[in-house]
């Protein structure tokens, strides 16, 4: 199930391609990072939607020049406590200018929701539970933030200094 | 004093309802004990030994005499009548019950005061000088720029979720009183030949079972930089510390691993790839943060400083902690005066109700309202005029907070130990009880000596940095005290060598005491153990030490 940052929730369309899977001539599919560097080529000569599994140990730069041929890209939590995601989504958002489709798979748990839409992240891969407990709410627990941020809300001390000074 | 804006309050009162619905949550059987804790922990909730233990942020060491008397009375509401403060300035309560955190965060909430990220892998309590804003020796008070990093810190989105905890010290004075060498992340205040302001940037320090000194990655960062250097100082290491061990995983180790230049390489491209601007530090927000911390009106009428000479003429216990307890200040006819939590015989750097509310009402009687806390474990009162100084010494006396003993052998830092603390090895409180009576009575003439004494290798109580630092552990079911010499903490930070085999429990004040007697033979005028002991090398404190066997 997928939670998008509205709350709303919804399914998975995309078809998750494994590495010794053959690359199917239509369809959205989203691929390995090892894949996407393999068969970049071919990847590149589909008409539909192509979307990356970036792991968290993979510096965004390494994708810098490419994330406007993405669609979906999927960020990896594989524990909630390992946050080297929440740089990578930041530094898609705000350096590399990615506009599309930013995913958190892996250990998402609520109380995580709002760093992670914080950062630029837009859609988030859930359990049942998500429904059970109304894990929308996560999104407006706060209104006041500290940190300049890639989900654009004001902040304190912008917000302390007035609009003349914002940049 | 920082107060809160309307921002501020906003934000503690959404904190402490998102926690209250947290704990609803745990208590409903939501959540595991696996998901609670680190929420718990992100407000400063461990569960101990015997019960939950609340670290309540005392941000670099500020308090007042409102929030001062609101500790006091949640301790005596929902703990035992006392709290403990630590070596990072905060205060811990050791008896507290899960279901009154959510009423305990929003008492603090009441005053300005949280618990937030007192615990967890992210931002710690910034600390600084415990004499911020009236040391002789300052540059620039350097809490408006540890309130700016507080704020910043604060959930920060980015890095709420780091491979361990961060630490981050500030000092703007000539001599570091705030260790700033044994943190994560140190930043030293200069002004650079133009006459603006900076800092230099320390990266990599921390004890535990890696103890390592903070080295220098950058030499100046404008002011108006600092936020968006540290952020790139936390995302290289957020993106390449370690997170497969625990205990390699501060950033002492990234640093010690890549090396202090790569590191500071590696930092310096992020920093010159990232937006500098969006963080930036306007000079009408630094001096809008300055204008929160300016000095209080004194009273600069004239000091009968004879009548002062004479009462410490006249009273020997007086005129010890005059000697001891009190430091100079920067504005003529005040003084700076430190209240010790260290009375030989009790618990170091605990502090009762009635102790606290004493401490508030002499604060605003004869300091402004204001009082603070040191990271050595004791209390502050920042703006004493002279000529109160014996009426101040006799109540406080009168109470038990009257030790004469700041710096000296009895004033022992000290963590909680096997007393309370689930991780600690050995008891750590009972040791710095027996040496403290054992050592006492030729305190003066010993000196300036910091003993400094953890019940675990995850080093609370900063044994590296003792002069004598002193370690417990299990060894086959008994507590055994390693010993290291010549620690230092400050400017010439340095970290202690361990001496040779540990020692028994019931063994170590006398071991001490040879010690000390071996310095007290060797030293030079004006030698403080660490020097003493770099000069003579470690074979006559060995020889001593180990003397008896």
């Amino acid at each position: 199930m997928l939670l998008a940052e509205d709350g709303t929730l919804g399914v998975d369309d995309w078809h998750h391609l494994s590495d010794d899977e053959p690359i199917p001539a239509s369809g959205a599919i989203t691929v390995s990072f090892a894949r996407w560097q393999t068969a970049e080529s071919t990847l590149h000569a589909r008409a539909d939607k192509l979307g990356l599994r970036l792991p968290n140990t993979i510096a965004p730069q390494e994708i810098a020049g490419d994330v406007s041929r993405f669609a979906l890209i999927v960020l990896s939590f594989p524990k909630f406590t390992d946050g080297r995601a929440y740089s990578q989504a930041r530094l898609l958002r705000t350096r590399f200018g990615y506009k599309g489709e930013l995913r958190a798979e892996g250990e998402v748990l609520r109380d995580q929701l709002m760093f992670m839409k914080r950062v630029g992240i837009n859609s988030f891969v859930v359990g049942e539970r998500a429904i059970k407990e109304n894990w929308a709410n996560a999104f407006s627990e706060f209104d006041v933030f500290y940190q300049q941020a890639p989900d654009g809300r004001p902040w304190v001390m912008r917000q302390r200094l007035g609009p003349r000074n914002t940049p | 004093m920082y107060r809160y804006d309307d921002f501020d309050h906003r934000f503690i009162d959404e904190r402490v309802a998102q926690y209250r619905d947290q704990v609803r949550r745990r208590l409903a059987g939501q959540l595991t004990e696996d998901e609670f804790r680190p929420l718990r922990l992100m407000n400063g909730l461990y569960l101990q030994l015997h019960a939950y233990m609340l670290r309540i942020a005392i941000p670099y060491g500020m308090l007042d005499s409102t929030k001062l008397r609101k500790l006091a009375h949640i301790t005596r509401k929902y703990d035992r009548g006392y709290g403990h403060f630590t070596t990072r300035q905060n205060l811990q309560l050791h008896w507290i019950k899960l279901e009154d955190t959510p009423d305990i965060l929003a008492e603090l909430a009441s005053v300005e005061m949280h618990a937030i990220q007192t615990s967890g892998n992210s931002f710690r309590n910034t600390t600084t000088d415990p004499f911020a804003g009236v040391a002789a020796d300052e540059l620039e008070d350097p809490r408006p720029y540890a309130e700016i990093i507080r704020q910043w810190a604060t959930l920060h989105p980015e890095f709420s979720f780091l491979p361990r905890k961060f630490k981050i010290a500030v000092s703007a004075s000539k001599e570091d009183r705030a260790a700033v060498k044994m943190h994560d992340l140190g930043l030293y205040l200069h002004k650079n030949e133009a006459g603006e302001v900076g800092f230099e940037v320390l990266a990599g320090g921390g004890l535990g079972r890696t103890p390592l000194l903070a080295q220098t990655i950058r030499n100046f960062v404008p002011r108006r930089d600092l936020l968006s250097y540290i952020e790139a100082c936390l995302r290289v290491y957020n993106q390449y510390g370690r997170r497969d061990n625990l205990y390699k995983s501060r950033i002492k180790i990234l640093v010690q691993s890549l090396g202090a230049k790569k590191y500071a390489e590696e930092v310096e491209a992020e920093w010159q790839a990232s937006d500098r601007e969006a963080v930036a530090l306007p000079e009408t927000y630094v001096a809008e943060m300055q204008s929160a911390f300016t000095l209080p009106q004194y009273d600069r009428s004239p000091i009968d400083e004879a009548a002062l000479q004479k009462a410490i003429a006249g009273n020997t216990a007086f005129a010890r902690w005059v000697k001891h307890n009190v430091h100079p200040h920067k504005v003529a006819g005040h003084a700076v005066v430190t209240i010790s939590l260290k009375e030989v015989g009790k618990t170091g750097g605990d502090c009762s109700a009635e102790q606290m509310e004493l401490a508030a009402d002499l604060a605003d009687e004869l300091s402004f309202g204001e009082v603070r806390v040191a990271y050595e474990q004791n209390l502050v009162l920042p703006h004493v005029r002279r000529d109160k100084l014996f009426t101040l010494w006799q109540r406080l006396d009168a109470a038990g907070l009257g030790s004469s003993n700041i710096n000296l052998i009895t004033d022992i830092i000290c963590c909680p130990g096997m007393d309370y603390c689930s991780l600690a090895t050995a008891r750590s409180i009972p040791v710095a009880q027996r040496i403290a009576k054992h050592m006492a009575a030729k305190e003066d003439a010993i000196g300036n000596f910091n003993i400094k004494i953890s019940g675990c290798i995850n080093a609370c109580g900063h044994h590296h940095l003792g002069h004598i630092g002193i370690l417990g552990v299990d060894k086959n079911g008994e507590e055994v005290y390693q010993i290291t010499l010549g620690g230092d903490a400050g400017n010439d930070a340095a970290i202690g060598t361990i001496a040779g085999p540990s020692v028994k429990s019931e063994e170590v004040p006398a071991a001490i005491d040879r010690l000390v007697e071996a310095y007290m033979k060797l030293r030079q005028e004006g030698e403080r153990f660490p020097e003493t002991y770099r000069r003579v090398g470690q074979a006559p404190f060995k020889e001593a030490l180990y003397a008896s066997r």
